[in-house]
């Protein structure tokens, strides 16, 4: 009977411990992974600069948070949802990785936010675009932090159709976050008054667009819009102008343009398009002074997807601080309850489904008579209110949301 | 307007155009590696990185140097070719009759080498170049408006396929390489320098992947990785077309662009398939490839 009472008594205690353990930071040490594109397709936009942009704010923090020293691993996705799983399972599991960051290619989102759900670990998705990642798809453990589908489909499509861009033909890329992007885009030309006449599901990554382009512009839709991203939206940008379609007199839409697409394409072939953003280096003092210490470290300026890696990277370990936890939803939580006020979002703030929500910008690159130097790209057109620019919780599909 | 399959003729006639500019760059690197694996019976996975090298180098020398495309245009092979060749002289030659798994993963290696030295350097969002003046603009063909540039690549790869073809198959030297590579001691017996042979050929068929590399400088995005995309298609033309097979290489190139930009027409998501399903095809019928002869 003691002996029952006594196994007891230590079953109960090291439940307590367990539950005791989730106030205070675990194995005395915050791990983060950094997980993207390292060598492929999407690398410019997030990769090895963004490693450097997550290492930035760790040492701006100060490298260790109550004494808890801050480290990191990073991986390679090579843009494929399997090696991006027994990546994250391997960390998760094994390496006692607390929190992942990076995360581009929407396909390998979905599959490592699934594995940190299944082990309580906390994501935040900064490099993705798939509206779906905190809709269908939503998880108690993870954010998206800089942009969507949703979000993009809101300013570019929006303000063509009302400049008269009516019928519109589709170039999306076939994986997770082209579907999305269409979608998102289908919705909001149609709401508009507009019509989407065909479309065109291409393989990713397509290095020769010029068959597409082709059938695009047999369409004879006003909008030619790519709902591809990285290299397949800069391949179908210079075969558009290889082949004249602007000359046509369509016009050419791209819906996922970073400014290292743009910085590549050159203000010679990118003049004039319109694109959305979540943030531009050269939008005020507070911005540029961030850009120049990047550059520095890098020798690039920094996309959006760097940007929100380091305001991420910045509120997470703020937010391990004051709760002096690294338990997800300790953590999750604290995040949600305070607003985020930095050189990345002001007055942003994380929702209950995952998504955090900021002003996204409207821009138009300069013309080469416009542009001073390499990397001054765009005018900002118009400031789209956060309110309007994410998907209304009202309209969620994700289970997290309460109707 | 006329329909095929609920297509119209007039674009039609475009994506079989389009097939044939896509299949004179298949045609002209799977003429190379059939060279390199028909000749020196060498599987050259290196080919991709020699055909982005000429594309890059092409661009880097415009960057650095000024110089323009038409230079490029033989510079840029020449300088690629040495650089083939020296990879042969130090690294192939020294795995000369192993088995082919041996080039094979030594070509791999270094082409990944390669790739990775230059995604550190220059990132892969791609390097501008833009189309030469005299190629500026296109032509409406009433079914499809056809950019200058593109109507000079199908020229230009079409006159160096064939000439290849030529030399190899019909000349005096073409037949010393034949001789060289089937009785090596033979052929030294006759006083002929069959190493310096073989460093020659190894380094013709690297400079058929760099010239189709700065062809493609002006179309494509150039960036370090260009070449991995496309060498497994390359791969599978040259099966298709059966291993070795100069002409073969070279038919089946334009042929598979055509079948390519048919399913681009009609069914987009199996654009990047549909070549590998020929592949299989051809295997289950005719093992040694469309053009190959019977080991």
């Amino acid at each position: 009977m003691t002996m029952i009472k006594k196994l007891l008594t230590s079953a109960v205690a090291s439940a307590l411990m367990v539950s005791g353990a989730q106030a205070e930071i675990s194995d005395n040490m915050v791990k983060m992974g950094y997980l993207a594109d390292m060598s492929g397709t999407y690398r410019d936009l997030a990769g090895p600069n963004g490693l450097k942009a997550m290492e930035m704010a760790i040492k701006d923090f100060g490298g260790s948070v109550k004494g808890a020293k801050i480290e990191v691993v990073s991986a390679d996705d090579r843009n494929s949802p399997d090696v991006a799983s027994s990546t994250v399972r391997r960390w998760v599991e094994n390496d006692k990785v607390d929190m992942i960051g990076g995360m581009v290619a929407s396909s390998v989102t979905i599959a490592a936010t699934k594995i940190l759900e299944e082990n309580n670990k906390l994501g935040i998705v900064s490099g993705s675009a798939a509206s779906s990642i905190t809709n269908e798809h939503c998880t108690p453990n993870h954010i998206h932090y800089v942009y969507d589908t949703y979000a993009l489909s809101i300013g570019t499509p929006t303000a063509i159709v009302q400049e008269g861009g009516k019928t519109w033909f589709i170039l999306t890329a076939d994986y997770a976050f082209g579907h999305a992007m269409e979608a998102d885009v289908t919705r909001v030309v149609e709401a508009n008054g507009g019509e989407v006449v065909g479309s065109i599901r291409h393989p990713f990554p397509t290095p020769d667009f010029s068959s597409f382009i082709l059938q695009a512009q047999a369409s004879g839709a006003d909008v030619i819009a790519l709902a591809n991203a990285g290299a397949d939206t800069t391949n179908a940008i210079n075969t558009a102008s290889e082949f004249g379609v602007t000359q046509g007199g369509q016009t050419l839409a791209a819906l996922v343009l970073f400014l290292s697409d743009v910085h590549a394409l050159g203000t010679d072939v990118a003049q004039g398009i319109q694109l959305t953003t979540g943030w531009y280096w050269d939008m005020n003092d507070e911005t540029r002074a961030w850009s120049d210490r990047f550059m520095e470290a890098t020798g690039a300026r920094p996309t959006m997807v760097h940007a929100g890696i380091y305001s991420s990277t910045m509120q997470y370990l703020k937010a391990v601080e004051a709760t002096n936890s690294d338990d997800s939803q300790t953590v999750r939580k604290y995040m949600m309850e305070h607003p985020i006020n930095d050189m990345f979002a002001k007055n942003g703030r994380i929702r209950e489904d995952g998504r955090m929500v900021h002003d996204m910008y409207l821009a138009e690159v300069k013309t080469p008579e416009e542009s001073s130097g390499e990397w001054d790209l765009y005018n900002i057109v118009r400031t789209i209110p956060a309110d309007e620019a994410f998907r209304p919780l009202s309209e969620s599909k994700c289970k997290l949301v309460s109707m | 307007m006329s329909m095929i399959f609920g297509v119209p003729v007039a674009v039609l006639s475009g994506q079989l155009l389009i097939g044939v500019i896509n299949g004179a760059f298949y045609a002209l690197l799977s003429l190379g590696l059939a060279v390199i694996f028909g000749l020196l019976k060498i599987i050259n996975f290196a080919h991709g990185a020699m055909y982005m090298l000429g594309a890059m180098v092409t661009v880097i020398m415009f960057d650095a140097l000024g110089v323009n495309y038409w230079v490029a245009l033989f510079l840029a092979p020449v300088l690629v070719g040495v650089f083939g060749m020296l990879i042969e002289y130090f690294l192939l030659r020294r795995i000369t009759g192993q088995d082919h798994i041996y080039s094979l993963l030594l070509t791999f290696g270094a082409a990944l080498m390669i790739q990775g030295i230059l995604t550190n350097i220059y990132g892969v969002s791609g390097l501008r170049y833009s189309i030469p003046d005299l190629f500026k603009g296109g032509v409406n063909l009433g079914f499809m408006f056809l950019p200058y540039y593109r109507a000079w690549v199908i020229l230009v790869a079409l006159i160096v396929c064939f000439g290849t073809w030529f030399m190899i198959e019909k000349t005096k030297l073409g037949a010393y390489l034949r001789a060289g590579t089937e009785d090596a001691q033979l052929m030294q017996g006759f006083g002929i320098n069959v190493p310096l042979l073989i460093s020659l050929t190894y380094g013709f068929g690297v400079m058929l992947a760099a010239f189709a590399g700065v062809l493609a400088a002006p179309i494509y995005s150039v960036t370090p990785v260009m070449g991995s995309h496309i060498l497994i298609v390359v791969f599978a033309v040259v099966v298709i077309g059966g291993m070795g097979s100069i002409g073969g290489a070279i038919i089946t190139g334009v042929l598979m662009g055509v079948i390519e930009g048919l399913t681009k027409t009609f069914y987009p998501p199996a654009s990047s398939a549909v070549i590998f399903l020929v592949m299989v095809v051809v295997l289950m019928f005719r093992p040694a490839g469309l053009f190959g002869k019977e080991a």
